[in-house]
């Protein structure tokens, strides 16, 4: 291990640290400067080992501290409101006397918004992804790839944007309603799970071994059937995985949904979805800028449901794809 | 004759892998192909039900009849295959249940019936000689099989779409001795209804099971003819350094 390559390390992951977030650098400095001791006086295996678990930990930690945050707030509230009352509560009044916090319009309003995404996203990725594995000639992938790999990169706000000047006219002069809806907030997230799903989808597709595709067409299946009923079958938890994956970024997505969902607090029904919906994520940021007190508590609340959510999406997919 | 080749080159974009082949396969025997590695004996093989329209670069001239019909004329490419059954070297059953692996290809030619599929299926099973092993295992997946136990499911697989002849790319070259032992055996009894042509590393094999032999070197056809003759008396030198084992 080069000692320039070490101080490099070392600096880089200081100042990231220190401009990022600075609760959690402290036990990284600490180990680092650790590291730096032994490196120099005792041992330079061993110090180098020391400076790489600090930099492993230091993600380790920022999740740690995420989470004793949000709890350490987020629990009282629920234990004070009531946790039965928190979660199945249909009226949000926080400026009420008594304050009402009940937050199933929006655990309702992200399932509709998240369902929807995956109704217009899901296939919609899926065929693509099996184009641009085994349809799509090399020039126009040289093409493709890039486009959707653009599309992951593009700011949420940039999206959200699009989702106000072009969707929220479209749906509100096609289907009606003022065009801020669940319907118009779907069709901007399966527009923004597509990347995720595809990207994920054409490298399982890719990775299924040759042979399966060979022993199908050697059975006289043409190409088409031998990759829907062949390949395609045995990519499936790969594919699984990608729309799991879109699911969790659907359900975290904040502000392009946010601009486009119109976030009146209201239970809606499904087949009310050309009206507007608020999602957890959306709740949060609205509100989060003038509450205090109970209210606030109750936005972090907020956030430690949602934070559930998206730790259940990660175990399946950790569980899906461990399974292969 | 099942195949008749004729003045057929291959080339794999500027290399020549098979020069100038001329070779009768007939109906209802067992030929084998042997040779070391890289001679030619796969690519040819595999140039009879036309897996070889998968490989990029890759070029054929001369001509190929299957019962006097020219197979890289104007023809049927997927009819072909349907014709011309195949097993690999690796067994490559689909990651699917047993049922649906023997079921794939027949439902790929539109049969939807499921009292006529399973016919297929118990009947395919028959014929590779796996169905007491395995009828009880259906719905299980093809993985949890055993290597042998997959070979047999592929072989069973190929005969799904009854067809006319069988290419086996060095069918038991991943598998033991008892497995390889039980192909053979059943190798010999799908002669009955099959043209069998049969691609080996192990010349032992080809003197068990076959009834003709081509000896390959280097893209050339050495050497073909009946087995006992060529294996006991070898009309060209490299024939006989080759099976005495000076070389290969």
């Amino acid at each position: 291990m080069g000692k320039r390559a070490l101080i490099a390390v070392t600096a880089f992951s200081a100042i990231v640290w220190i401009i990022l977030f600075w609760i959690v650098p402290l036990p990284v400095i600490i180990l680092t400067v650790i590291a730096w001791i032994v490196l120099l006086i005792f041992n330079k295996e061993l110090g180098a080992k020391i400076l790489f678990i600090a930099s492993a930990s230091a993600a380790v930690i920022a999740v740690g501290l995420i989470c004793v945050f949000l709890f350490a707030q987020g629990i009282p509230a629920m234990l004070d409101i009531g946790v039965l009352n928190f979660l199945t509560g249909t009226d949000w009044r926080p400026t009420w006397n008594p304050p009402l916090y009940g937050i199933l319009p929006m655990i309702a309003g992200s399932l509709y918004v998240t369902a929807g995404a995956i109704l217009f996203g899901v296939p919609v990725g899926i065929f693509a992804a099996v184009f641009m594995a085994k349809f799509c000639p090399r020039r126009i992938h040289k093409v493709l790839k890039p486009a959707i790999n653009l599309l992951a990169g593009i700011p949420s706000v940039v999206y959200g944007y699009f989702g106000m000047v072009v969707l929220v006219p479209f749906v509100r002069e096609n289907f009606g309603g003022n065009g801020n809806s669940i319907l118009t907030a779907s069709m901007l997230l399966g527009m923004m799970i597509l990347p995720t799903i595809i990207t994920i989808s054409e490298h399982a597709i890719r990775a299924v071994p040759p042979e399966i595709y060979d022993g199908a067409v050697a059975l006289g299946a043409s190409h088409e059937s031998a990759t829907f009923k062949a390949v395609l079958p045995a990519a499936k938890s790969g594919v699984t995985a990608s729309v799991i994956l879109g699911i969790g970024r659907a359900v975290g997505e904040t502000m392009a949904v946010r601009m486009v969902a119109g976030n009146q607090a209201v239970m809606r029904m499904p087949h009310e979805f050309l009206s507007g919906t608020r999602t957890l994520t959306s709740n949060v940021v609205i509100e989060l800028g003038y509450a205090y007190g109970d209210h606030r508590a109750a936005l972090i609340a907020t956030g430690v449901v949602l934070f559930a959510f998206i730790l259940l999406i990660n175990t399946m997919f950790m569980r899906i794809r461990g399974r292969k | 004759m099942k195949f008749s080749i004729s003045n057929m080159d291959l080339f794999y974009g500027d290399f020549q892998a098979l020069k100038n082949i001329n070779i009768e396969i007939p109906a209802n025997e067992i030929t084998a192909f042997i040779g070391p590695s890289g001679c030619g004996k796969s690519t040819l093989i595999k140039s009879l039900n036309r897996m070889n329209d998968l490989t990029e670069g890759c070029k054929i001239t001369g001509e190929i009849f299957l019962d006097g019909e020219n197979i890289y004329g104007n023809i049927d490419v997927n009819a072909l295959r349907k014709r011309v059954g195949m097993v690999f070297q690796k067994p490559n059953p689909f990651p699917m249940s047993v049922y649906d692996n023997i079921a794939f290809a027949p439902r790929t030619h539109g049969i939807k019936s499921k009292f006529k599929l399973n016919e297929i299926v118990e009947k395919s099973l028959r014929d590779a000689a796996i169905w007491e092993e395995l009828k009880d295992r259906l719905k299980k997946s093809a993985l949890s099989l055993s290597g042998g136990q997959q070979q047999r499911l592929c072989i069973a697989r190929a005969l799904s779409v009854q067809p006319d002849v069988l290419l086996m790319d060095e069918p038991t070259s991943a598998l033991d001795p008892i497995s390889t032992a039980k192909i053979e055996e059943l190798v010999l009894k799908l002669k009955k209804d099959y043209t069998i042509v049969i691609v080996t590393h192990n010349m032992q094999q080809a003197v068990r099971i076959s009834d003709n032999t081509g000896f390959f070197l280097l893209g050339e056809l050495v050497e073909y003819g009946d087995t006992q003759q060529l294996f006991s008396v070898p009309a060209n030198k490299r024939t006989e350094d080759y099976i005495t084992g000076r070389f290969g």
